[in-house]
């Protein structure tokens, strides 16, 4: 699913273009709506399209394939009668050459399934998939309820008709688009093989479902033994439900998507389940991160709730306090979803006919997105989930559902302990070691390890002296000063804008950190990178305090690939003091482009020593931390 | 002539008041004997490390006198006393053999065991610690595993407490432990057995020890050039092991020796050299940077090497390696791995200090402060490689050898 990584997997984009598309240049525009849809046509018909077909989709999936696939739909519909040698046929063609005559074949796939699926309503999405363009199929994954659904095919169709007249598109475009699509294909052609390889052993039903739902072109390569008969009477077999779900599962979006691929973005939309508007004017380097308009996202969640009917209330309740600010930190961004997993799974039962290993690695999966919909995941929040997932995926198959859950618990319970907890209070252990007496400590934002440092060197009696250093517009230094100053430490409070002038007081620069990248690299709160160069520049030793968990393996040399933005009116608007309102009613302006970062890099050479639970250590050796304990605590 | 150099003036009055400070002990503190068996350190704000350094190879030889006497005649009558001084370290080492047996009739102490190894030159502060923590295995009464571990991490613990400034003596205890306990040997059943594989394993790690310093020498003799010169500072073991194994190979090179003081390590060393008939240039350690762009590589030894792959050394080495980095001079350090210890300075102060008496000559007075530290620490950026017995390595490596070693 990663498209950087398909993007060097060999596969002729042009083929898939033929072969799926016929010339005609409305067809292609299909692929391309979002321009259009955009403004004119915002979410508003989805929610008709709803209202219309939402029970059954059975009605819909003519309705969404457009005219030219219909045509070819007739055309194959007399093809159905083919036997399946043919049909392997036209897979091989699809994946590796192009005939002309290929087009006919290849789009008699999609029309075979659908009338499969006529017969047969649950299996409708498959249906749809195989009509819709691939590339919206892929993006599908997170809806998970009938009515998300039917929305999303009114998406479809209504991009249908919207584009129908517009074919006008610059052909470069086009091809792009293909190829990612035609690259997506192929990666999904060659997971779907690998797939039915491996779960041959297990029931035939459900292979052909998976495939026929998630990869429809593929499909055929795996089921191409079987006859269309026992298909569809898998897929009628199964709960209706079944095939969004593995939709889902297949389809997890990408944590970091480009957002300024416009399709993609579109799909997201199309996906998502919290509507968030995108906010106008965006600042050009920083085009791929999403960016909403802020305050649009929680009403609308909240309507919704009773349409959300497989997000678990605890789920729930945490992405919409991620949305609102309310949990924030790290740390407490990854407990919160800890819990809140924990209680999903506890009140979890596998439905019938499912495994429970893999059902719930779905259920957690939409859960994550849905999470990330509110937003964006952080590197601890991921390794936290690729744990357990891991977990899920370990759990012996001999366990009964009520151990299995109850070993997954205690997993949870487990890492947020010793990962989390325990870690926080080696790391205060050996920091304190570095405070001495007589010593001014500086600080920058709020850390709650940083926290816990300078209150336990306190109790320990030492004597320094503490500079919080903080920045608009969260102002959360003020929160950290508050709980020190309580405690009777002696304090220093200023702005960032100030630190080149406290820094020649300062002894030692404590910092907490989102995550360390595996080149040393400290990716934490922004204006933390400033503050780290300052100290450099003044010889003063910076100390990173970060958990183990939060490492991650990446390299990361800038912070402009992955970021967050945060709520341009954060930065425009000055709270409480309206006589600075110079901004006003510029923020819509066209030349105008606001910029509120999140997160910064700081690279490792401005970083004197990483303090976590193995001990202090040079940022040259994150990798081996990595290396050596990843692999402990992930894959044993 | 007043305006040469004050060591030039320190020196002369060093001579006249020699029948005052007769040697390089004669410690602008009081001097305590330079080695120290009580089982509690004598005096807690001076270093036995340094100490213990001081006596094995700070002091000015009788033959290097010979040899200096035969070249200026000067010094004719300096230093008998000295080389009494040197005689006696071997009568001590005799003498704490002496306390090893009687160590056997009565209770047996860890300290004494390991001073009497420490007094021979050779060994290595760290390998004498693992001798005597052998040695606390083979004595010891215990009847359970339990009770033997128990015993041998107070033993440890007495030894690192006796020298906290040690740094190699820290690691080398703590290596000793994690090396002899973490092994299956505490599954047996049989307690004899699992004690006789404790001390095999104890005196197996004694020998790896013993052999570092060889397979340094080896293995950075690719790094030693026909025609090369070479900076050396203090007296290290390694150091010299590693020369004197490239005048074995023929290789022709030049040493030149920085004077070390306040101990002198430089004098000694050059003795060394020069017994080997390497061509050896003395310095004195304010004429680095002078000398710096005829020299081709540093080398250093060590006295530990610390978690960020900088390391710890004599007085002198951080402005050495700071004067060789800005000429862009390669610095090699010779260290065994015993001597990592897990320690991360931050800077200069950020470790527990090692004080160490300086003679000025002269009586100073009680105004003037006198910075005493003997060590201090070198940054892993001005490091270009670390030889080890692990293999030559980059600074960076050092930490993801010791994350290996302690988790």
């Amino acid at each position: 699913m990663d498209p950087r990584r398909t993007a060097r997997t060999v596969s002729d984009p042009k083929v898939r273009q033929v072969g799926f598309f016929t010339p005609a240049p409305p067809e292609r525009s299909i692929s391309d709506p979002p321009r259009f849809q955009d403004p004119i046509q915002p979410p508003s018909p989805s929610p008709t399209q709803v209202n219309d077909h939402s029970p059954s989709g059975n009605s819909l999936s003519p309705v969404m394939i457009p005219p030219a696939h219909h045509h070819s739909d007739n055309f194959l519909r007399t093809a159905l009668q083919v036997t399946s040698p043919t049909k392997a046929f036209s897979y091989s063609a699809k994946t590796v050459t192009i005939p002309p005559e290929n087009e006919d074949v290849a789009s008699s796939f999609s029309p075979g399934r659908k009338v499969v699926s006529a017969k047969s309503p649950s299996s409708f999405p498959g249906v749809k998939a195989s009509s819709v363009p691939a590339s919206e199929l892929t993006t599908v994954s997170v809806v998970n309820l009938p009515p998300g659904i039917s929305e999303k095919a009114g998406g479809a169709s209504v991009e249908v008709q919207n584009d129908r007249p517009v074919s006008a598109k610059t052909l470069k475009e086009k091809t792009s688009k293909a190829e990612r699509r035609a690259l997506q294909e192929a990666q999904r052609a060659a997971k779907a093989a690998a797939k039915a390889e491996g779960t041959k052993a297990s029931s035939a039903a459900s292979k052909v479902v998976t495939s026929a739902n998630t990869k429809p072109s593929k499909a055929a390569k795996s089921s191409s033994q079987k006859n269309d008969g026992s298909q569809v009477a898998a897929s009628e077999k199964k709960g209706g439900d079944r095939a969004p779900e593995k939709d889902r599962k297949k389809d997890a979006p990408h944590p970091r998507m480009q957002y300024d691929d416009k399709s993609r973005v579109e799909k997201a939309k199309k996906r998502a389940v919290v509507k968030q508007t995108e906010a106008r004017n965006r600042v050009e380097l920083f085009r791929h991160l999403p960016q909403y308009e802020h305050g649009t996202q929680l009403p609308d969640l909240e309507t919704k709730f009773f349409e959300l009917d497989p997000m678990h209330p605890a789920v729930y309740k945490v992405g919409l306090q991620y949305l609102s600010g309310d949990i924030r930190g790290g740390n407490a961004r990854c407990i919160a979803m800890f819990q809140a997993f924990k209680e999903a799974i506890k009140d979890y039962s596998t439905p019938p006919e499912k495994t429970l290993i893999r059902d719930l690695t779905a259920r957690i999966s939409s859960y994550v997105s849905f999470l990330i919909e509110c937003r964006p995941l952080s590197i601890s929040m991921g390794n936290a989930i690729k744990f357990l997932k891991n977990r899920i995926a370990k759990l012996p198959l001999a366990l009964s559902e009520s151990e299995a859950k109850s070993t997954l618990m205690l997993d949870i319970d487990r890492f947020i302990n010793e990962k989390i907890i325990l870690s926080e209070k080696v790391i205060v252990k050996h920091a304190v070691t570095k405070i001495q007496d007589g010593d001014v400590l500086l600080t920058y934002g709020a850390s709650s390890v940083v926290e816990m440092i300078l209150l336990h060197a306190h109790e320990l009696g030492k004597h320094f002296h503490v500079v919080v250093v903080d920045s608009r517009p969260k102002l959360e230094g003020q929160l950290l000063l508050r709980r020190l100053v309580r405690k009777g430490l002696s304090c220093t409070y200023t702005h960032v804008n100030a630190v080149s002038c406290i820094m020649q007081d300062v002894t030692r620069v404590f910092l907490g950190a989102s995550s360390v990248l595996s080149n040393g690299t400290v990716y934490s709160r922004v204006g933390t990178a400033c503050v780290a160069m300052v100290a450099h520049a003044f010889r003063v030793p910076v100390l990173v305090c970060c958990e183990a968990y939060k490492f991650h393996e990446r390299v990361q040399l800038d912070s402009i690939c992955f970021n967050e933005l945060g709520n341009p009116d954060a930065i425009s608007k000055v709270q409480g003091r309206e006589e600075i309102n110079y901004l006003d009613g510029l923020v819509n302006q066209e030349n105008l482009q606001l910029l509120n970062l999140i997160y910064d890099a700081t690279p490792s050479d401005y970083v004197s020593m990483i303090i976590t639970d193995y001990g202090m250590i040079p940022p040259t050796s994150v990798p081996v931390i990595v290396r050596e304990y990843r692999r402990d605590h992930l894959w044993s | 002539m007043w305006w040469r150099s004050a060591s030039f003036i320190l020196d002369r009055q060093q001579h006249q008041n020699r029948t005052v400070a007769p040697s390089p002990e004669s410690f602008l503190l009081s001097s305590p004997p330079p080695m120290a068996d009580s089982p509690l350190n004598p005096k807690s704000n001076i270093s036995a490390y340094y100490q213990t350094r001081a006596a094995h190879h700070a002091v000015v030889t009788s033959d290097w006198l010979a040899q200096a006497q035969a070249a200026v005649g000067r010094h004719s009558d300096d230093d008998g006393s000295l080389g009494d001084d040197k005689g006696a370290a071997p009568i001590g080492g005799g003498g704490g053999g002496g306390g090893e047996e009687e160590g056997s009739g009565k209770a047996f102490s860890v300290i004494d065991e390991f001073n009497s190894w420490r007094k021979q030159p050779a060994l290595a502060e760290a390998v004498a610690a693992i001798r005597a923590l052998a040695a606390v295995i083979r004595t010891s009464e215990a009847t359970t595993m339990m009770e033997l571990e128990i015993e041998l991490k107070k033993a440890s613990d007495s030894l690192k407490s006796w020298d906290t400034t040690s740094i190699s003596l820290t690691a080398g205890c703590d290596l000793f432990m994690l090396y002899v306990t973490r092994t299956s040997a505490l599954e047996y059943e049989d307690f004899n057995s699992a004690k006789s594989r404790l001390i095999e394993r104890a005196e197996k790690f004694g020998e790896i020890s013993c052999k570092a310093r060889r397979i340094i020498a080896m293995l950075s003799q690719d790094f030693i050039f026909d025609g090369c010169t070479i900076l050396v500072h203090g007296f290290s073991r390694v150091v010299l092991e590693v020369l004197k194994t490239a005048a074995e190979n023929k290789k022709h090179f030049r040493v030149l020796c920085t004077e070390g003081r306040p101990d002198r390590t430089g004098l000694r060393f050059s003795n060394e050299l020069a017994k080997l008939d390497v061509p050896v240039k003395l310095l004195i350690d304010s004429a680095v940077a002078y000398t710096m762009d005829e020299v081709d590589v540093v080398h250093f030894g060590a006295d530990g090497v610390v978690e960020s792959g900088g390391i710890i050394n004599m007085m002198g080495t951080f402005q050495i390696a700071l004067v060789a980095h800005s000429m862009n001079k390669p610095v090699y350090v010779a260290a065994e791995s015993y001597k990592f210890a897990r320690h991360y300075p931050l800077d200069q102060k950020d470790m527990s200090p090692a004080r160490r008496p300086i003679d000025f000559g002269v009586p100073i007075p009680s105004k003037v402060e006198v910075e005493t530290s003997a060590r201090d620490y070198t940054p892993p950026q001005y490091l270009t490689l670390l030889f080890t017995d692990l293999g030559v390595l980059t600074p960076s490596v050092i930490s993801d050898e010791l994350i290996q070693l302690y988790l």
